[in-house]
């Protein structure tokens, strides 16, 4: 029986970009700020790198396949490198490729690196792309938004919950967002808004206007991960974030074709997060979680995801979120730096600015933002569509701290 | 040899007939509004509605509709031709009677062909089905480009027609035809051409109309021995009143019996209207009715029918009559041209992406792509689509042993749904959502002809065939399956 990857790899440095429209600077500028910014906080040599996992999604308007640009970029020695790419999970994947290997005892020091350069390609939103020879066919030309504004329907129907109501709801998510990104430097939109001027911005996919999307972004984000005992060995002394469970669930088609699940919720969340929840011996998120960041690419896949994760009872997550449940001050709160909405989303590096944040805070390091001594937390990313999906569900902690509040 | 008998129903005739008319009428009183201003006397024709067909429509499309309707209403016999009539076929070659086929999932033996090149086609072909004494289905179907603030743009409708032609059950038995074939270029459309050039109005009816038209009328009732006075509908398509009651007088047919020509519920059809006017007579025509069927350009053909008993069937639901009692008025000119291509909006760089089609992987799905076809898992009984070597059902997940299962005539809800504002669509929003079969199975896909705000979580909803993307580069056009609205659901 496997033990999972509890406390087998700690986290020794990160870095991030700010999350914005970087026309001046290419993916590799992006990619050496936040390795640099990484290394400087591992405060090793490059050349103790022994492999490399990059998370680069979109790469027609980035760098191209494989991960020889990250190779060249930071011109690395050699050493193994590899491309990820799993929708917008691809930061995370590329964040477990890294903390795999090391786990695995096939490398002691390990780089996950995340970018994209979605803002070249000319116009809002995410580019256009192939579904594949066959889906092109008879897939709907569905947007991301189109796609995600679905959840709203289905949910409003099978809980009785009025759209006006679920707007307010959703409002809140995005008013939450812009308060919380509006103290984080490294945001995209540091703006705060109102729940009139969120209610009243023009629809993009119904019901879901323009604050409800989730900006779009370029941005970078890195890690280095090692073993504990290397971390010793490097004199890491301090305050230690270990990794606790990293999990992820791809829908199988049963959402697709099969009507056992209802369009209201996401299947892969409530699969990903029990098996994440299973590995880092999490029993209670409410209590055990003090703060989450999840995939807020839509107002309605935070509602929803809050449920999804456990953290409020189905049906419940309207009253949860109105209640202040998931502000800064609340009981969990989430999405602390922002979110996506505040961030955007360059998909590749999503997944890593999560983790980032989890980083700071648990090392008391997230000035303004800073919540109380948390000592757990959660990244979550959705990527893909309500129906067809890739959940990635992930538990960092302080290093053998058991004691979960 | 005519049956004398007129209780019997078997013999050559019609046994059954659909059509297919698009939601959208365009009113002419807003066609009016925008362009009297270059020419004023449009204002006088600023009558009634056109029907014209959404984004997603094309002859084909409303072929396909047009031929289910004329299945519902009856005739289950095995069809061994298919005959596809049309003015404006979308491919000049790439068989579109084979597109209707594997759509209608009819067998591949099945001999299919195109007719075209004269707005008598439908009528022309109609002839050959009816001697050949085969079971055959004709679907004709236009959709005519009209240059903005023409007259032709106040007279032309898009819609299609179908009709089965057999020796049983028929609704109509064909008692003779008559065919003349004379180049007259009242209007002409040259090759390349993007519309009509029309000839003046005078000389067409004084030459054309008044001269042609009796004399094929003329030369059938002679041959079959009929009375002008005989005859119970005269379908004049195309033939406005007055010209119409010229004819009939000159004819001896009672004025009485020039059947509406639909002009003001949806306009003419272009080779199609002869079909359709004729489906809208046998939906009110007695049994014994004499019915002489007229198709005009570059000659004649002259039909004449005589119902029977079984033209009652069409007489409870009416089929036709619904869907042109079921158009949605819309005075929205501006959205007309663009989706007829006759002005170019900016449409943003998303309408930049490229809509290659891969042919041999839609050859292999054809079938599950142009017919709408899924697959039942043999084990659990499971309808899914698209068939995948794996079973959907999360209880079961055998492998390899599905049945083929159409969806395409199944009953549906709303499970889920968006309207998209920000993708590529050339009527937006693009309007799609998850879609709940009667019987299971599941399956994302795109809307067609719903308002902005009428669907819901629960709407009722049937399956059309409708163009899919267009791609412009290579002059390549895919269809698949949307979901529509039931017919006086709403």
């Amino acid at each position: 029986m496997a033990q999972g990857i509890k406390d087998k790899v700690v986290i020794i440095g990160m870095g991030c970009t700010r999350f914005g429209e970087h026309w001046g600077s290419s993916a590799e500028d992006l990619i050496v700020e936040s390795f640099s910014e990484a290394l400087s906080d591992a405060g090793i040599e490059r050349d103790l790198l022994e492999a490399a996992w990059f998370g680069l999604s979109v790469d027609e308007q980035n760098l191209g396949k494989s991960a020889l640009s990250l190779s060249e970029t930071l011109r690395l020695p050699n050493i193994p490198a590899t491309r990820v790419e799993n929708m917008c999970a691809t930061g995370t994947e590329a964040l477990r490729g890294a903390v795999y290997g090391v786990a695995s005892g096939a490398c002691d020091i390990a780089l996950a690196l995340g970018v994209d350069k979605l803002k070249d390609t000319g116009y809002g939103g995410l580019p256009e792309r192939t579904k594949g020879t066959f889906d092109d066919l008879w897939s709907p030309s569905a947007t991301a938004p189109g796609s995600f504004a679905q959840l709203a329907s289905a949910y409003s129907a099978r809980h009785n919950i009025s759209m006006q109501k679920l707007k307010q709801a959703m409002a809140h998510v995005s008013w939450k967002s812009h308060e919380n990104g509006f103290l984080n430097q490294k945001a995209h939109l540091r703006s705060r808004t109102t729940i009139e001027k969120i209610l009243a911005a023009p629809t993009i996919a119904y019901p879901l206007g323009l604050f409800d999307c989730c900006g779009v972004s370029d941005g970078s984000a890195c890690a280095i991960v090692c073993t504990p005992e290397k971390a010793a060995e490097l004199g890491k002394t301090g305050t230690l974030v270990s990794i606790k469970s990293m999990q992820l669930a791809l829908s199988n088609g049963s959402e697709l074709s099969h009507d056992s699940w209802d369009g209201s919720y996401a299947l892969t969340t409530r699969v990903a997060a029990a098996r994440a929840y299973r590995e880092a011996g999490i029993e209670d998120p409410v209590s055990n979680l003090d703060l989450v960041e999840v995939h807020d690419c839509f107002s309605i896949t935070e509602l929803v995801t809050m449920e999804d994760l456990g953290l409020s009872d189905t049906g419940n997550a309207c009253d949860d979120i109105l209640a202040g449940k998931f502000d800064a001050t609340g009981k969990v709160p989430c999405n602390i730096d922002g979110g996506l909405k505040c961030f955007g989303h360059p998909i590749g590096a999503t997944g890593l600015r999560m983790a980032y944040e989890l980083y700071l805070q648990l090392q008391g390091r997230a000035g303004q933002r800073q919540l109380d001594r948390p000592r757990t937390g959660l990244t979550h990313n959705l990527g893909g569509f309500p129906n067809k999906n890739v959940c990635s569900v992930s538990i960092l902690g302080l290093y053998e701290n058991d004691g979960y509040r | 040899m005519q049956p004398m008998d007129t209780t019997s129903t078997s013999g050559a005739g019609i046994t059954s007939i659909g059509s297919y008319i698009p939601r959208t009428r365009l009113s002419r009183k807003a066609i009016a509004a925008a362009n009297s201003w270059a020419n004023p006397g449009l204002v006088g024709r600023g009558k009634g509605h056109r029907a014209v067909c959404s984004h997603d429509e094309d002859a084909i499309t409303m072929a396909v509709a047009a031929a289910r309707a004329a299945q519902a209403a009856g005739c289950r016999d095995v069809v061994q031709v298919l005959q596809f009539a049309s003015t404006t076929l979308p491919f000049a070659d790439r068989q579109n009677a084979g597109i209707i086929r594997e759509a209608l999932s009819l067998p591949s033996a099945l001999r299919t062909l195109d007719v075209t090149g004269s707005l008598r086609c439908a009528t022309s072909a109609l002839i050959a089905a009816l001697e050949s004494r085969e079971t055959q289905l004709l679907i004709a179907a236009d959709k005519r480009r009209t240059l903005p603030a023409s007259t032709l743009e106040m007279s032309v409708g898009d819609a299609g027609a179908a009709v089965i032609t057999g020796q049983h059950n028929v609704l109509a038995h064909y008692l003779g035809s008559y065919s003349s074939a004379i180049d007259m270029t009242d209007h002409y459309r040259a090759q390349h051409a993007e519309f009509d050039y029309q000839l003046e109005e005078r000389w067409v009816r004084d030459e054309g109309l008044l001269k042609i038209i009796p004399e094929a009328i003329s030369q059938l009732l002679e041959t079959l021995a009929v009375a002008g006075s005989e005859i119970s509908h005269l379908v004049l398509p195309g033939v406005d009143s007055k010209t119409g009651s010229a004819i009939a007088t000159h004819c001896g047919i009672a004025g009485t019996a020039i059947s509406n020509n639909l002009e003001l519920e949806c306009g003419t059809s272009g080779c199609a209207h002869p079909l359709l006017m004729l489906n809208h007579v046998l939906e009110n025509a007695q049994p014994g009715d004499k019915i002489l069927l007229i198709g005009f350009g570059q000659g004649c053909d002259a039909l004449l029918f005589r119902a029977t008993e079984l033209v009652t069937r069409l007489h409870t639901e009416q089929p036709l009559q619904k869907l042109l009692n079921s158009g949605v008025e819309d005075d929205n000119y501006q959205r007309y041209l663009s989706i007829n291509q006759l002005v170019e909006l900016d449409w943003g760089m998303r309408a930049e992406r490229d809509n290659r089609t891969s042919q041999s992987a839609f050859f292999r799905h054809r079938s599950t792509v142009t017919g709408f076809i899924g697959g039942r898992c043999t084990h659990c009984d499971t309808p899914q689509f698209p068939r995948r070597p794996i079973c959907a059902n999360p209880e079961c997940r055998r492998s390899g042993e599905q049945h083929d299962e159409p969806f395409k005539d199944k009953r549906a809800t709303v499970k889920s749904y968006t309207e998209d504002w920000l993708a590529l669509c050339y009527n937006p929003p693009l309007k799609y959502g998850n879609v709940r079969f009667e019987g299971g199975g599941v399956v994302m896909m795109e809307f067609a002809d719903f308002a902005v705000g009428e669907v819901q979580v629960g709407t009722p909803l049937r399956m059309v065939f409708r163009i899919k993307d267009e791609d412009s580069k290579r002059g390549f056009r895919r269809y698949f399956w949307k979901a529509a609205p039931c017919l006086g659901a709403s």
